[in-house]
């Protein structure tokens, strides 16, 4: 097979994650945008560990999936206190900040 | 030859579509929905890869506990769940398509040019490389300090969540 084939489903897949991020205002899925970018890097490093024959790549991606859960954990710890401070998970009424 | 060629090509039709329902689903239950599908079809390609530890790594962790989560996340903070409308998208549609599509493009026109005609050889010996054992002598031979460390993180993602979310 084709190593493009894959290298072309995880840039579409990481490409729809970058529009989830950036049109989504909801913070669960924001996350579950972000998770959709962590698996096209998965898919990558898999098809790029078939390509050279080296297991490397196959360690990074259990690394990779390692922190996208602990990034969910703390993700959504966030998610729930800014819930329960602002009474609303939208991420776009955050501007406290705002000068 | 063929019929990984027609496996993969179901897999990436059904996970590129349940990806876009991901992102503009207007029910948040149905995108951690459309999102097990598209975890699911990464386990599946995994396994065409022949990287069967990681696939089934990817279902226990992903559809078995990050998803979990998600739905628990969605009910916690009582997200619209019957569809109200635009309440979910903020408005910036338009711009985060055009950046989207610059990427892809980009991505593509990369992958085309540096990889166009590379083929993946599937044989014996890549499926004996993907086996469980040789990935658990590579995590404790190889890795054996970033594994250490990413036990140590996820401690510190563990103890850190649960201070974020305690009610004082």
């Amino acid at each position: 097979m084709q190593l493009n084939e894959f290298l072309i489903l995880s840039a579409f897949l990481f490409c729809t994650g970058i529009y989830g991020v950036l049109a989504r205002r909801n913070g669960v899925l924001v996350l579950m945008s972000v998770e959709l970018m962590l698996n096209a890097v998965n898919i990558n490093l898999i098809a790029f560990s078939a390509f050279t024959k080296n297991i490397s790549g196959q360690v990074f991606a259990l690394f990779v999936i390692t922190i996208a859960a602990a990034e969910v954990g703390v993700g959504l710890a966030i998610v729930l206190l800014i819930y329960r401070n602002l009474r609303s998970p939208n991420l776009d009424e955050i501007d406290q900040l705002k000068g | 030859m063929w019929e990984q060629q027609v496996a993969f090509w179901l897999f990436a039709v059904a996970m590129g579509g349940a990806a876009i329902g991901v992102v503009r689903s207007r029910n948040v239950v149905h995108a951690a929905l459309f999102l097990v599908v598209v975890l699911a079809g990464a386990a599946a390609q995994y396994i065409l890869l022949a990287a069967e530890f990681v696939a089934w790594v990817q279902v226990l962790i992903y559809i078995g506990a990050v998803v979990i989560l998600f739905l628990f996340g969605v009910m916690l903070t009582r997200a619209p769940m019957r569809g109200e409308g635009e309440t979910l998208d903020n408005d910036q549609r338009w711009g985060a398509i055009v950046a989207a599509l610059f990427i892809l493009g980009v991505l593509v026109a990369l992958f085309v040019d540096a990889f166009g005609g590379k083929k993946i050889h599937f044989s014996n010996a890549l499926v004996s490389l993907g086996r469980t054992s040789s990935v658990g002598q590579d995590i404790f031979r190889v890795f054996v300090v970033p594994f250490e460390i990413v036990s140590m993180l996820l401690l510190a993602a563990l103890v850190g969540a649960v201070v974020l979310a305690r009610k004082d």
